[in-house]
């Protein structure tokens, strides 16, 4: 039943990025732009740039080039990039590491921090201290994260320099890693002077990315806290002598967390899409800021890896979020 | 105090607004089945509520006592009200459809309060909860100890609440209601088995219900309600035969009487409303004039 369920999800997402590819295929070559007039040094003749076109293919027809492509990564190949001439997959997937660990290390902290927020606010419903928290999360909502990256670089960069405002390592640690996920194998190795050199230079990117989220979290999460502090069987547990915490997070907690859950996996993705930009504040080497790059070079297999990895990631975490929901909610277990 | 239960001049607000119960004082003996009836408003669930400590944030207590087991609750501090609730009574809830938490599992939700509240062993609390549903007449106690409550019917989670109610050996239960959400079939049974528990288990009941055929069957006496003022206190066996009170007696006649189909609907009489108003009022009168007053 289950395998049946992860199948036609599995389906669904290769439709899904099918059309991903289309669109943003044919979106890349139409707007302006021509990556063989990047390429060429200026004087370069008719024939040159005729030669280079050919080369790349850009001579064919787009449906032409699409199944071309298609066809390539149906093989594993997605290409070569023009920029620098190695293949997109090699690149992308050297990048990812660092986008997905400066994404979930911003996921734990929205979590933390929306946690806290909302279960502070329930257990003191009602008083000021509830009201600070509204007022505060709606100004995080407010502001979005790479305006959150600006006020951070100039607080903990410039007034108080405590974190590191630019890159994901400082760049002599490089060579002692093997992998690319720098922060998992730093404490996989126990190497915490690596640790805490990734976690300044990471943490306000991270953190930029958070707050917007962590403010969901806690309005959201405390406006279910608080009406499912009103159902009856919260009121049965205050019976049986517990206290305020012990009811707000074993009775109310594990049932209002469900809905919030859905949300934030909605969320995560809209997040996965800020490090494009967050990356570049802080000079982040990871897909994001390679994105941009590729962008500006119009380095158009380049593009299409990153865009395709982006989709990718987004369906994975949905259907992460799915499967969570159908664990934690024991109503649907057994449908 | 004699009673288990002592509730001296109680009287509950709506923040800034009306009393909700008009200096009520009540009495239940240990063992004993109080009914405490009224229309819907008239303060008989308040009462329940205060006295297990679940009274809205919006409702205050202005002045009272309420004696349980020899100590007053409302001079306690709350940690410890609680705890001395939990450890000496126990609510039957109204809905058992909203009253299990959906996300847990029926077993820890019966033990719960025997392990973390009473101190017990968790192996011991474990085979209390299997006697319990087995003396409820649940079939397969283990099975249902592993269910969440959304597998088990309303009439099944009614019987789980009841359990765990007398789990812990209360010297007072509260049963809200308790048969009012739940089909007719099937609510005889639940009375039934209520009355059948206390009388083994020797629990005071305070008995809340708007319906007076529940209180004939199931109470020993009655105190009967009218907007938070309490107008009559009675045994059951008097109260049927001869109500004291001129809105009693009007309630008694507005109950329909299944074995005749025939008669008519009697609403309480217009009369009789306006009596027992003007004495709710005059009840406000000489409190205010008592010294207290309200800001």
């Amino acid at each position: 039943m289950i395998l049946r369920r992860l199948l036609s999800r599995l389906a669904t997402t290769l439709v899904t990025l099918l059309g991903v590819s289309v669109i943003v295929f044919v979106t890349i070559r139409v707007v302006p732009g021509n990556p063989i007039a990047m390429m060429l040094p200026p004087g370069a003749t008719e024939a040159d740039i005729d030669r280079l076109r050919a080369l790349y293919g850009f001579d064919r027809s787009i449906m032409e080039q699409y199944f071309i492509w298609l066809w390539g990564v149906v093989q594993g190949d997605f290409g070569t990039s023009i920029q620098s001439r190695q293949p997109v997959l090699r690149l992308v997937l050297n990048r990812l590491p660092a986008t997905l660990e400066l994404s979930i290390m911003a996921l734990v902290i929205a979590v933390v921090i929306g946690g806290f927020l909302a279960l502070t606010g329930t257990r003191l419903r009602g008083t000021r201290t509830e009201g600070a928290i509204d007022v505060t999360s709606g100004m995080a909502l407010s502001v979005p994260d790479f305006l959150w990256g600006l006020v951070l670089i100039l607080l903990f960069g410039v007034l108080w320099p405590v974190f590191h405002i630019s890159g994901r390592i400082s760049p002599q640690l490089t060579s002692e890693f093997t992998t690319n996920f720098f922060l998992f194998e730093s404490v996989v190795r126990l190497r915490f002077d690596l640790w805490r050199d990734l976690v300044s230079h990471m943490f306000m990117p991270a953190l930029a990315l958070a707050i917007p989220l962590a403010a969901i979290i806690s309005q959201l999460l405390k406006q279910s806290l608080k009406e499912t502090m009103h159902l009856d069987y919260v009121t049965l547990s205050r019976t049986k002598g517990y206290g305020e915490n012990h009811v707000i997070i074993r009775e109310a907690l594990p049932n209002a967390v469900l809905p919030t859950l859905t949300l934030v996996g909605v969320q995560f993705t809209f997040l996965i899409g800020g490090t494009v930009i967050i990356e570049r504040l802080f000079s982040y080497e990871g897909l994001g800021n390679m994105a941009i790059d590729a962008v500006i070079n119009r380095d158009l297999p380049l593009i299409q890896g990153i865009v395709i990895l982006f989709a990718v990631l987004f369906t994975v975490v949905n259907l992460f979020v799915d499967m969570l929901y159908a664990v934690l909610n024991p109503r649907l277990r057994h449908a | 105090m004699s009673a288990f239960l002592s509730i001296r001049n109680l009287s509950l607000v709506l923040k800034g607004g009306p009393r909700l119960l008009r200096s009520v004082s009540l009495d239940v003996e240990a063992g004993e089945v109080r009914g405490l009836v009224g229309e819907s408003g008239a303060g008989k669930s308040m009462i329940g509520k205060a006295v297990l400590g679940i009274l809205p944030r919006s409702v205050e207590v202005v002045e009272g006592e309420i004696w349980l087991d020899e100590v007053d609750l409302l001079k306690l501090r709350p940690s410890e009200r609680r705890r001395k609730i939990g450890a000496t009574a126990a609510l039957i809830p109204q809905d058992p459809l909203t009253a299990l938490n959906p996300s847990r599992r029926v077993g820890p939700q019966v033990t719960d309060r025997l392990v973390d509240i009473l101190g017990w062993k968790r192996a011991d609390a474990q085979a209390r909860a299997l006697e319990l549903l087995a003396e409820v007449h649940i079939p397969d106690p283990a099975r249902v100890m592993r269910s969440y409550p959304h597998e088990l019917s309303g009439g099944m989670r009614q019987r789980v609440l009841i359990a765990s109610a007398f789990a812990a050996e209360p010297k007072l239960i509260v049963a809200d209601e308790p048969t009012t959400a739940l089909d007719v079939t099937v609510q005889k049974q639940i009375l039934h088995l209520i009355a059948r528990m206390q009388a083994r288990h020797g629990t005071a009941l305070l008995f809340v219900t708007h319906d007076l055929g529940v209180v004939s069957k199931v109470c020993g006496s009655l105190a009967v309600l009218y907007g938070g003022l309490v107008v009559e206190q009675s045994p059951v066996r008097d109260f049927f035969r001869q109500p004291a009170h001129a809105y009693s007696r009007a309630l008694l006649a507005a109950t329909p009487k299944y074995t005749d189909p025939m008669a008519g609907l009697n609403p309480v009489p217009e009369a009789v409303i306006t009596a027992v108003q003007a004495e709710v009022a005059q009840a406000d009168a000489s409190w205010r004039n008592g010294g207290w007053r309200h800001d």
